[in-house]
């Protein structure tokens, strides 16, 4: 029948999330003591799917950095700590409804500015996020249950700063449990994606959270710096590249405040023999794929048994070939836009690097758009431990793909690394979860799955991936101080 | 020109719904004709409450937690109403924080009372807290609210069901408690109150052999010796407190053990 | 129809020790990757032809004990003909019956290209011996049936005879001559994921035409997930051997959405090639009327009344 054979196969429908739910300004200013503050230097945000001009917004200088921490510190010593830790809950309770109330919109606007996919922002992030604040809430006055003992109290000002990758999210995994514990913060969004931390102050004014609890201050890597050095901030959260987390310890070095760091990662999505083929399929590509592979805890290596290899990569190059690459408000959009055009250049680098180095390169046809920053999924193949793109965090769509015999040399390669923030294990055997994840050096070990979060469950990395957890009660610890910190020998 | 306002009339909370008692009595408390609750009323409770556990211990941690928040939504909006039938605005108040601190333990008691137990072998061992099941709690008498709040709120934060013999003299919060309730997303039959006589209820609970947990208002020697027939965990009201330790109470402990190996 | 069944790679002799040991399918990534394929959208030009390639792949089900002459007849003209009011909407794949109505079926349906299954081997319980079963087949095959949709022996399968379910299956293929057989798992008994894989290649191996996921006399058995799991154990078969088995899920299926949603993950599992009604069918009752709506809510862009519709 001609009709049949003429019929290639489904054409998905373009999104129906209108963007006239999000409600853009032209202008932000800096949220300072629950004001607007006029900054004096401003920058153009853009959509990097489609590099159209979304708004101005503030480029913080040394001193809107300073007002903020002002801010912060008055509300610290004044109201907020005033206030009873069950009444601080509330407040943390109507951010998490507000956001719940208000998801769709931030979706949107998430997906726009960062250039993930709707579908990610929306059943991932903001549910995510919400949940994040609804479960810190429920600390604020159960601080004695957490920390039996040790008599919490905060710790004063806390300065933040975030990643592109997660903007919304990043930003409850910071904000919720700094405030459930009594503090105020100061938190400067990423460059590239300011919008929903802005538009997240409507959400503040709406739960009426007292002036200066929270304060958001937009800007490059200046205004980083100069929250990082200012004397009056007790503790700075970094979530970002290595690099810049090792700049940041070197600065505080010597100045007694508190610093948690989630940086980068290159983990390993260890596959043997026995694993599910087609469900360890769905754990790589969600993997590597999920977010356009701007994850820290991406799976950024395949470590594949070997008697395994050809079966599993044929399957993982046909998974490929169904991956919808396009508009990220598009509802059947599986993989968005790169972030940014410095992002996406790192990327082609390292993977021509791949290339040069002998690795092979296979890519699904892929018709990309003409404007904004798009990269191919990509699954390098015969990749060696000594490679670049087996060693480099890449941030991009892009696997690597290695092998192995055993499950020593499994752990082994997955921990010759100077990483240590994820992992991932296909088996069905029990035993081997345990004992292999009882061995790999990762805060994070995926076992039968991968890039699973909750609020409850603790996140961090070993080695130079970082420093201190997020979620669960452990999330609590770097903002609290407790009896008998930094006592003197003999007292 | 005068009104003649509507009158409310007082029925069991069985189920999700309003039934009258099978026996079709009332007795007279509050200056109001109050549904008595007979024997079978509270078999078919049980019965109802034991069929509500699998969907409400099924039910994530913060989903529940979600779900008892919304229930201190629903209180604050009624608050008024509900201040007319116990102690007034303040106990109402502390009733509603009560439950917005319980709704926040659903997802964090696992936290506190599991956790992985290094034991001398290569297995990995660990502990989870589970709901015990059903739950029978025989209300304080006073107060109104407060006490009924104080025993129900860890129960269900716990992910049990719960049978309520209401406090026999003051009722009505109960049942006001009750339409919120029914407004919350709980799911039917998580919660059914039964108003009625305290010594004529009471020792069917005790002795039900499909309830795994009772709560008492005082020391009982009777409900006590009836609760043995099957092990129940019995537990007495604290008064007026609010603790983790009054939902773990109502959990069991489950330890697993499996081995790591190649 | 492929007259020697090739083993998929894997199988090797005694199969009773060795089948446990094949197929594992992780019961929380199918599910998730079935939900997430679910949220497709898809265009409206690719709606009303899937809309109308669900009308041709329906196999329309009446397997009740009541079932008459009279009801088959009724049946099979809404089958020729679904909407009386829109004559462009084709003809349903096959009528699905009882053995003693395959006459009163075939005579109905003789020369419009609508095939006539029947069900047989003890259906639905499959609990009676190898020489009943395989006269039950040949009786329906001599009374006209196109098609045969068999049901495995479960009992067998459950306690451990899987060489028994092979040996059945292998003799009712035999027995069905030139119709071509459609095995159903009845998965909903099986219990988890992995025997629903170990069934589907059990049956492919043993020569089945299509493989089928229920008799339909169980509550919702062809979920997605399911759907899912039986086109991954055929895809494989495909791609080790080149034999081509189709799929069948039946039961519980009932509003155009989900018939949507099942086209999608086998365009997006097998490829188009598989959207075919030689190579899927979808095995319903109810679901026809509401695809009926559907279509005519397409053509029209008003909601449509179920009462508009023929009941037969």
């Amino acid at each position: 029948m001609t009709e049949e054979l003429a019929f290639r196969g489904f054409e998905y429908a373009p999104a129906p999330e209108s963007r006239s739910i999000v409600r853009l300004e032209d202008a932000y200013g800096l949220f300072v003591g629950g004001r607007w503050r006029e900054p004096a230097e401003t920058y153009t945000t853009i959509s990097p799917a489609s590099e159209e001009p979304l708004a101005q917004v503030g480029q913080a200088g040394p001193e809107d950095v300073g007002a903020a921490v002002a801010a912060a510190r008055e509300a610290f010593a004044g109201q907020w700590s005033a206030l009873r830790p069950a009444e601080r809950a509330k407040y943390l309770y109507r951010i998490a409804r507000l956001l719940q109330e208000r998801a769709r919109e931030f979706a949107v606007l998430e997906s726009l500015n960062g250039g993930k996919p709707i579908k990610e922002s929306r059943d991932v992030d903001l549910p995510l996020a919400a949940a994040h604040f609804f479960y810190y809430a429920g600390w604020a006055d159960k601080l004695e249950y957490a920390f039996p003992n040790r008599r919490p109290r905060p710790i004063g000002v806390a300065g933040q700063i975030i990643p592109w990758n997660f903007p919304l999210l990043m930003l409850a995994w910071k904000i919720a449990p700094a405030l459930a514990a009594g503090n105020t913060v100061v938190l400067k969004p990423a460059e590239t994606t300011p919008l929903t931390a802005l538009l997240f102050c409507d959400v503040l004014r709406q739960a009426e959270l007292p002036r200066g609890v929270v304060n958001i201050v937009t800007g490059d890597g200046r205004t980083g710096a100069a929250l990082v050095s200012h004397p009056d901030v007790d503790k700075i959260a970094f979530t970002g590249s290595t690099e810049v987390g090792k700049a940041i310890q070197r600065e505080l070095a010597g100045t007694g405040k508190g610093l948690t760091l989630e940086l980068g990662g290159k983990a390993a999505n260890i596959v043997f023999d026995d694993a599910p083929l087609d469900q360890a399929v769905e754990g790589i590509v969600n993997g590597i794929f999920f977010n356009q592979g701007h994850v820290c805890c991406a799976g950024s290596r395949l470590l594949v048994q070997e008697s395994i290899q050809q079966p599993l990569i044929d399957k993982l190059k046909r998974r490929l070939g169904t991956l919808r690459v396009g508009d990220p408000l598009d509802k059947n959009t599986d993989v968005g836009a790169i972030n940014s055009a410095a992002q996406l250049q790192r990327i082609e680098e390292l993977v021509a690097a791949g290339e040069q180095e002998g690795a092979e390169i296979y890519q699904p046809p892929c018709r990309l758009p003409e404007q904004g920053y798009w990269f191919a999924p990509t699954v390098f193949t015969n990749v060696a431990q000594s490679h670049r793109i087996a060693q480099e965090e890449i941030f991009g769509p892009v696997l690597s793909a290695l092998t192995f015999r055993t499950p020593e040399e499994a752990v082994e390669k997955a921990n010759n690394t100077a990483y240590g923030l994820s992992a991932g294990v296909w088996t069905e055997k029990g035993s081997r979860i345990l004992w292999t994840a009882q061995r790999l050096r990762a805060g994070v070990v995926w076992a039968n799955t991968f890039n699973r979060f909750d609020p409850t469950s603790p996140f961090g990395g070993y080695k130079e991936s970082g420093f201190g957890r997020e979620g669960g009660l452990h999330g609590l610890e770097p903002y609290l101080r407790f009896d008998g910190d930094a006592t003197e020998w003999g007292g | 020109m005068t009104r003649v306002p509507v009158n409310k009339t007082y029925k069991l909370y069985v189920g999700g719904a309003f039934p009258r008692s099978e026996s079709g009595r009332t007795y007279e408390a509050e200056a109001h004709n109050i549904a008595q609750a007979s024997r079978k009323d509270l078999r078919d409770a049980v019965r109802i409450a034991r069929g509500a556990t699998a969907k409400w211990a099924g039910m994530t941690a913060y989903n529940r937690g979600q779900v008892l928040y919304r229930v201190a939504e629903m209180m604050e909006a009624r608050a008024s109403e509900l201040a007319e039938l116990c102690g007034g605005r303040e106990e109402v108040e502390r009733s509603v924080d009560r439950v917005v601190w319980y709704a926040g333990w659903t997802d964090k008691i696992a936290q506190v009372l599991g956790g992985a137990n290094p034991v001398a072998g290569p297995y990995f061992n660990f502990t989870m807290p589970e709901p015990t099941g059903v739950v029978g709690i025989v209300a304080p008498g006073e107060p109104a609210l407060l006490g009924l709040v104080s025993r129900l709120a860890p129960v269900l934060a716990g992910g049990n069901t719960a049978v309520v013999v209401a406090s026999e003299a003051h009722p009505r919060a109960a049942i006001e408690l009750a339409e919120v309730l029914a407004t919350s997303d709980v799911p039917g039959g998580v919660v059914n109150v039964l108003t009625g006589l305290r010594d004529e209820l009471a020792p069917h609970l005790a002795s039900h052999l499909d309830v795994d947990a009772l709560d008492l208002d005082r020391g009982d020697a009777e409900l006590e010796r009836a609760a043995a027939d099957n092990v129940k965990r019995v537990v007495f009201a604290r008064g007026d407190t609010q603790s983790p330790y009054e939902i773990s109470s109502f959990l069991e402990l489950k330890t697993v053990w499996h081995p790591m190996g190649q | 129809m492929s007259s020697t069944p090739v083993l998929p790679g894997g199988f090797e002799l005694p199969l009773e020790p060795r089948l446990p040991r094949i197929g594992a399918v992780d019961q929380v990534a199918l599910e998730e990757r079935a939900a997430s394929l679910a949220k497709r959208s898809i265009k409206q030009e690719s709606k009303r032809f899937a809309l109308e390639l669900a009308v041709r792949m329906m196999d329309l089900t009446t397997l009740e004990g009541s079932d008459t002459p009279g009801k088959v007849a009724a049946l099979a003209a809404k089958a020729i003909q679904p909407d009386p009011a829109d004559p462009s909407v084709p003809s349903c794949a096959a009528i699905c019956v009882y053995p003693n109505l395959v006459p009163a079926a075939v005579a109905r349906v003789r020369g419009t290209g609508v095939k006539v299954a029947s069900v047989a081997t003890a259906f639905p319980s499959g609990q009676s011996s190898l020489a009943v079963k395989l006269l039950d087949v040949e009786e329906a095959v001599a009374f006209g049936a196109d098609e045969i949709d068999m049901v495995i022996d479960r009992g067998a399968f459950l306690s451990g005879r899987y060489a028994k379910v092979y040996d059945e299956i292998v003799r009712v293929k035999e027995a069905c001559a030139a119709a071509h057989l459609k095995v159903i798992l009845e998965t909903g008994e099986l219990g988890t994921y992995d025997n629903v894989r170990r069934a589907s290649l059990l049956a492919m191996a043993a020569g089945a035409d299509f493989i089928k996921t229920s008799t339909g006399k169980l509550p919702k058995a062809a979920t997605l997930p399911m759907l899912l799991c039986m086109l991954e154990a055929i895809r494989d078969v495909h791609d080790e051997t080149g034999r081509v088995v189709g799929m069948k899920p039946a039961g519980g299926i009932r509003t155009a959405k989900q018939a949507i949603q099942n086209l999608v993950i086998v365009s997006e599992t097998l490829g188009p090639d598989w959207l075919t009604p030689d190579r899927f069918r979808l095995g319903a009752s109810s679901l026809l009327n509401d695809v009926l709506m559907q279509i005519r809510t397409q053509k029209t862009g008003r909601y449509q009344n179920p009462e508009y519709f023929t009941r037969d």
